[in-house]
């Protein structure tokens, strides 16, 4: 650090007014400390304002010390004595007052908390709700577009039955073969085991070919359980089964959940 | 070094440390009091309860915060202020002509003649009007340097510079 700099900063005269923050005059301090020239600097200033500042007094201070003196004395003995004797009792009540002040304060004080956590917990609920309600219409509207797709006459449903592995399951495909899509309602599937998906196959059944048109991704994530699957295949038949996450190149015939036959 | 000595020693009670002090700092709080009060009785009533309020509270001066004498300056900016803005002195309705410390030493110098006059006169010759603000601002007043910029309109930088100018040509004069 650059001390004459520092000096002619005029930090040391702010640091004299008591106009720096504390953290600053601490540092002053420090500086004041290791430099005995920034010290002697700092007195001067001091005593250039001791000077100015004694020059406007009105009179001379020094008899006053004995006034301050006699104060000093009483307001260690006396004083002790003196209100033990009178009257306490304004006082008395003024401490009250001041009591019951403070007591209201903090109970409005604690009120206004209260309320303001009940407003926040409001705002976040209503937030809630708001997204619920967003949710809800876009479940709508996918919902509809669903039911169109069943409707159509041009699509082919075809039941998937459950099998060995799990003869409760149950799955239905939607076969638009004029959009190319396949779309898998697996509502009564199985929620699959961690680490595991569904994936769905499509069959040519002489001979037997399996040709994977997709992986059942989010499967519980996603409410209606249809997903629409890009099928190009001249399908035969649909399977599913159960893979390891990320799918597989040919289907684990142990693990066929369900299978149909496309009826033509 | 010894003024460390004596400001410990008032802080452990010692009465001769605190007459000392007394002696060493009275007359300029008187000053910055009435600086900031510009009546002579309530000064010196609230000069008393400065010195009381140093003897009791000795023990919270802290050197590391900054020098003894800006604590005792604060003390006593903190009083006058008060004292000020307290009823019974709003009741006696003093009419004050004077707004800063310039004021008062030329009113000085002109009613005493000149016993002091030659003395207050060099202060007043070298200060120029920005530094009789800014002195009175930071010094009496006790504004920051962020209150006096935005008082003066002047940069927050130039306050500092422009003051240290101020005290410098002071220091020329009187030390």
């Amino acid at each position: 650090m650059d001390i004459n700099e520092y000096i002619s900063s005029g930090i040391l005269e702010l640091y004299v007014y008591g106009s720096l923050t504390e953290e600053e005059s601490r540092e002053v301090t420090r500086i004041l400390n290791q430099f005995p020239e920034v010290r002697t600097e700092v007195e001067e200033i001091e005593e250039t304002l001791q000077n100015l500042s004694a020059t406007i007094a009105p009179s001379n201070a020094e008899d006053l010390i004995h006034a301050i003196k006699r104060k000093l004395g009483n307001s260690s003995k006396t004083i002790v004595m003196e209100t033990r004797k009178t009257n306490n009792l304004p006082m008395y009540i003024g401490w009250a007052a001041s009591v019951l002040f403070l007591l209201g304060l903090f109970l409005m004080f604690n009120k206004n908390q209260e309320l303001r956590g009940e407003l926040q917990a409001l705002q976040v609920e209503k937030a809630q709700m708001e997204s619920q309600i967003a949710n809800a219409r876009l479940d709508a509207e996918k919902s509809k577009g669903l039911l169109t797709v069943i409707r159509d006459k041009n699509i082919i449903k075809v039941p998937l039955a459950g099998q060995a592995v799990a003869p409760d399951a149950y799955a239905t495909a939607y076969w638009d073969k004029a959009t190319n899509t396949t779309y898998i309602d697996v509502k009564d599937l199985p929620e699959p085991p961690r680490g595991m998906v569904y994936q769905v196959w499509s069959l040519k059944l002489e001979p037997l070919t399996p040709t994977s048109i997709g992986i059942l991704d989010n499967f519980e994530e996603d409410e209606n359980k249809i997903f629409a699957l890009e099928n190009t295949n001249l399908s035969e038949a649909f399977g599913i089964t159960l893979e390891p996450a990320g799918g597989s190149k040919s289907p684990t015939m142990e693990q066929l959940y369900t299978l149909g036959v496309v009826s033509s | 070094m010894q003024q460390d000595k004596l400001i410990e020693e008032l802080q452990s009670g010692n009465e001769k440390a605190f007459s000392r002090i007394y002696e060493l700092y009275s007359q300029s709080t008187y000053g910055i009091i009435f600086g900031i009060i510009k009546d002579a009785s309530v000064s010196e009533e609230v000069l008393q309860d400065v010195f009381i309020k140093i003897w009791n509270n000795a023990s919270s001066y802290n050197p590391e915060k900054g020098r003894f004498f800006t604590w005792v300056l604060n003390i006593a900016r903190n009083a006058s202020i008060d004292k000020i803005r307290s009823k019974d002195f709003k009741n006696k309705k003093l009419n004050l002509k004077s707004d800063i410390f310039v004021d008062i030493l030329e009113s000085k110098s002109n009613f005493f003649g000149s016993i002091d006059a030659i003395g207050l006169q060099k202060y007043i010759d070298i200060l120029g009007p920005t530094c009789r603000k800014l002195i009175d601002l930071l010094f009496f007043q006790g504004f920051t340097q962020k209150e006096t910029s935005e008082e003066l309109q002047m940069p927050l930088g130039t306050v500092k510079t422009k003051n240290r100018v101020c005290i410098d040509k002071l220091r020329a004069k009187v030390l």
